[in-house]
């Protein structure tokens, strides 16, 4: 198990490293300039862009940038953001409570709605309840998400004018008025990623579940006279889980990664929405750090998944 | 209209017999700013008239939060590092310039005690210095007071190239010096009729020195002022996260009597247009709604609704959407790069074809199908609002007309319907970046163009490549490899002279200035340079104001671009909230005097 974790770790190094090119790679050569809003405005001198290029170290050959970019990185410094003067780890902490709020509460109520409803209904397979239960899993992951956020903005917020559409991180009230405030207006970004993360999900446990109920030792148990609801939570579900349990590790990361078209829709201010508007800025910093630290995570998740299966599994070992 | 006839006008002004604003609006009909208009006669000896205050309230505070909300959200909160107008206006909550331009761009005293003119002696009469009165009552949100060490620190902070200060423009041609402990005068090296530039409106918002003298130059990236804003505007800094929100609550303290009326303010960022609008219209959960880039008829759905909790608000200011037309020649390659200034363009450089062109512009559509309220069809270069529109300049869409100069120039008609010339069809590419309103704006200049018998390529460009300076890539419009190409010019500056000197021939943008040159048409006239070099030398400002006259005849005359639309700033504020929006100035100008009538 040791050697095994280190060997993992070893062979993360490099793989780390070949991303972190590959992504400084990308980001060089992809088009558009941080300055560009400052060489557009007549106002400022063609100087003044040029001189914050050579500041930011921009005219250095790319191996060069790369370089110095690892070497902070090591010193843990994530580096400094073109727009908005300040250091990326800065911005990333900023954002990451309301991230890991409502990014991390919409899988808790994805995993919610999955488990007891996929268990349920591959217990069930076929009937009324497993028919309906099906239908809506199917609606709910091919409804894209942009889609039900506005349709839910145009219900809640618009025609009844019972919640409201813009998320503030920072409500300026506390107590349990600062729950209910915050319980409004995290709702709806947190229902229509919960319940599309739940939708596939749901059909994941259904037919994992599904695998397990049918083998031998689960007809020994009911023929030992256990009650049901033994057989299938304590022999049924705890094998069927080892697939859904590395499906929802390897899903954690996303929630550090927010997301992008959700956060836009409700202006949740997540990393999600960090990322996409430094895209549009060509803060490459911004945008290096946020995707290097998501690979990072990425990779650490693949290993603690695969960490989790054999703590689950005892048949598979660790060579 | 040439010298003499500015002169009677001005003295005219002064006997009484034409108003201040009457001037203002021949001015700017003419293409001159009006901030500049405004200038004109203050150095004429017409002093200005104090604005009317309609600021109601009898109190500070009281008002509760004032609640605002940006599609871009203010990435950080140092004025003199401001990237957009989005910086500048979280900027602006907290600090303020000596004065600001209202909306007739008549200059309002800020933290100055009164705006300088020629009889109270601020303005020198040799034009060559100004000296500013501070205000003595004010304090900084700490609590120190505000005096000239920290007018005079920001110039020297700003000018410091290790700074990287993009306020640079306005204030590194200028010396400014101490006079008491009240009083500073800016010092021009030649007469400078466009006195009120640097600490005016937005480049011109004070930082507090006590605060920022550890951090000049290279250091100026860690002042943690920077992120905490310490002003003398109406409100404190509360809190401020990059691209999301910006807080701030009722300066106690401020120096003028009753301000503010709001106890909170409030800055969101993010999200987009559309549903900002919503957000103030349809649903009333913010106040106000910055930069409504979005198509009028949505606007104007949202504002008839039957409970509308808001309206939109458009004021004039300085922005025109324009099309420009390749001098160079962007298809062949001369000494390595397309476009050079040493080429002609094959079509163009007959005039007969940017005389056609100039006629195959249907603005009305443009206006009527397109941008509505929110974009006014023009024929001046110089961003006019409608009203204010000289009966002098005109544009007309007429494709018979084009027709026929087309005809009469030897352009023949092909079996095909595209005109041929000397063996070269009238086929242009006419590029711009993606954006809905300009794809539709593009469709319906091709249509008149095949009626005319020139075939056009439609082009569109991503607008973070399109507008990027960015030298290794041929996409982006300063490199300009197309035959038209049409975007938006910011009017930024109120002196015409940055904004004349985009056509001078020595600032054609070419691979030898790294296309960083602001004339990105490549148009070259020797007469509108010689004008422009006039213009620098000249002392008068009355004759100046001529010589900039005769520059927008020129290049829109002999079209080096062709004027299309005017594109006055739109935001959406909730009914009861009362705004003084100026479109020479952020809209939070005067944010001061914001109010909700209950």
């Amino acid at each position: 198990m040791g050697r095994y974790l280190l060997r993992r770790l070893a062979i993360a190094i490099p793989s780390i490293l070949g991303i972190s090119i590959v992504l400084f790679g990308v980001l060089a050569l992809a088009p558009g300039d941080p300055f560009s809003e400052l060489a557009s405005n007549p106002n400022v001198p063609p100087e003044v862009a040029l001189a914050l290029r050579a500041k930011f170290g921009l005219d250095d050959p790319l191996f060069v940038r790369y370089f110095h970019w690892l070497a902070a990185m090591l010193h843990g410094d994530w580096g400094f953001s073109f727009v908005s003067r300040m250091d990326v780890s800065t911005l990333i902490l900023q954002r990451l409570p309301t991230t890991l709020l409502v990014i991390g509460s919409s899988q808790l109520l994805a995993l919610a709605i999955a488990l007891p409803v996929g268990v349920l209904s591959a217990t069930r397979p076929y009937s009324v309840f497993d028919q309906v239960a099906n239908t809506l899993a199917f609606i709910g992951f091919s409804l894209p998400t942009f889609f039900t956020g506005l349709l839910l903005i145009l219900l809640f917020s618009i025609t009844l004018d019972w919640l409201p559409f813009v998320y503030r991180a920072d409500l300026g009230v506390t107590g349990w008025r600062w729950v209910w405030e915050e319980f409004r207006q995290a709702a709806m970004p947190v229902a229509v990623l919960g319940l599309f993360q739940g939708a596939s999900w749901t059909r994941y446990v259904r037919s994992a579940v599904l695998d397990v109920i049918r083998l031998d030792y689960v007809t020994t148990a009911r023929a030992k006279g256990l009650a049901e609801r033994v057989v299938v939570l304590k022999h049924v579900v705890r094998n069927a889980l080892t697939p859904v349990v590395t499906l929802v590790a390897l899903q954690m990361p996303a929630v550090f990664g927010g997301a992008i078209v959700t956060e836009q829709i409700f202006r949740v201010p997540g990393i999600g929405s960090l990322l996409i508007s430094s895209m549009l800025a060509n803060d490459t910093p911004v945008i290096m750090a946020v995707t290097f630290v998501f690979a990072c995570l990425v990779i650490l998740f693949n290993l603690i998944a695969d960490l989790l299966y054999g703590w689950l599994d005892p048949r598979i070992a660790y060579r | 209209m040439n010298e003499n006839q500015l002169r009677d006008l001005i003295g005219a002004v002064k006997r009484g017999e034409v108003s201040r604003r009457a001037f203002v609006r021949r001015m700017v009909g003419l293409g001159l700013t009006a901030p500049f208009a405004n200038l004109l006669l203050s150095h004429s000896g017409v002093a200005a008239a104090p604005a009317p205050d309609t600021y109601k309230p009898t109190k500070a505070g009281g008002g509760g939060t004032l609640k605002t909300l940006f599609w871009q959200g203010p990435t950080l909160l140092n004025p003199h590092f401001a990237v957009g107008t989005k910086d500048q206006e979280g900027s602006r909550i907290f600090y303020e310039p000596l004065a600001a331009w209202g909306p007739e761009g008549d200059l309002v005293p800020m933290l100055a005690a009164e705006i300088p003119d020629l009889e109270n002696g601020g303005l020198a009469s040799d034009g060559k210095s100004v000296t500013w009165k501070l205000k003595k009552n004010v304090k900084w949100h700490d609590g120190k007071p505000f005096d000239a060490d920290d007018v005079v620190f920001n110039w020297q902070y700003v000018v410091d190239p290790a700074t990287a200060a993009t306020t640079v423009g306005s204030y590194k041609d200028v010396k400014v010096e101490k006079v008491d402990r009240f009083t500073v005068r800016v010092l021009f090296d030649k007469p400078n009729p466009f006195w009120a530039d640097a600490f005016v409106g937005a480049v011109g918002m004070i930082i507090p020195k006590h605060l920022f003298e550890n951090y000049v130059g290279a250091k100026s990236r860690e002042a943690p002022t920077n992120l905490k804003p310490v002003g003398t505007g109406p409100y404190r800094f509360v809190d401020f996260k990059p691209g999301d929100i910006v807080r701030g609550e009722r300066n106690p303290d401020y120096h003028e009597p009753n301000r503010p009326y709001f106890d909170h303010i409030e800055m969101k960022g993010g999200g987009d247009a559309v549903s900002a609008a919503r957000a103030v219209i349809q649903t009333g959960e913010y106040d106000y709604a910055w930069n409504m880039q979005v198509e009028d008829q949505i606007l104007a759905k949202l504002e008839s609704g039957p409970d509308a909790h808001g309206r939109i608000e458009i004021t004039d200011g300085g922005n025109i959407e324009h099309i420009q037309l390749n001098s160079a020649d962007p298809w062949t390659e001369v000494d390595g790069e397309r476009s050079s200034p040493k080429s002609q363009h094959p079509l163009f450089k007959d005039p007969a074809v940017r005389q056609a062109m100039k006629l195959l512009i249907d603005r009305a559509s443009v206006e009527k199908h397109i941008y509505g309220r929110t974009g006014l069809a023009t024929g001046n270069f110089l961003n006019n609002p409608k009203r204010y529109r000289s009966p002098n300049t005109h544009w007309e869409f007429n494709v018979d007309k084009a027709n026929k100069i087309l005809d009469e120039a030897g352009w023949k008609r092909g079996a095909d319907g595209i005109r041929e010339k000397d063996g070269k069809r009238l086929k242009l590419v006419f590029q711009t970046s993606i954006n809905a309103p300009r794809q539709k704006n593009q469709a319906i200049v091709k249509q008149a163009c095949q009626k005319a018998g020139i075939e056009m390529e439609l082009k569109s460009v991503t607008a973070s490549v399109f507008f990027s300076s960015d030298e290794a890539n041929p996409d982006t419009y300063r490199h300009f490899y197309a035959d038209m190409q049409m975007y938006t010019t910011t009017m930024t500056s109120p002196d015409p002279g940055y904004f004349m000197r985009q056509f001078v021939s020595w600032e054609i943008a070419s691979k030898a200035n790294k296309w960083q040159g602001r004339n990105v048409p490549r148009w070259n006239n020797p007469e509108y340079d010689a004008a422009f070099k006039a213009s620098e030398l000249e002392l008068d400002p009355v004759k100046r104001a001529a010589l900039f006259i005769k520059m927008n005849d020129l290049v829109v005359g002999d079209p080096g671009v062709i004027p299309d639309v005017y594109r006055p700033r739109v935001s959406a504020v909730s009914k009861t909230l009362r705004v003084p929006f100026s479109g020479w100035d952020n809209d939070f100008w005067n944010l001061r005097d914001w109010y909700r009538e209950t």
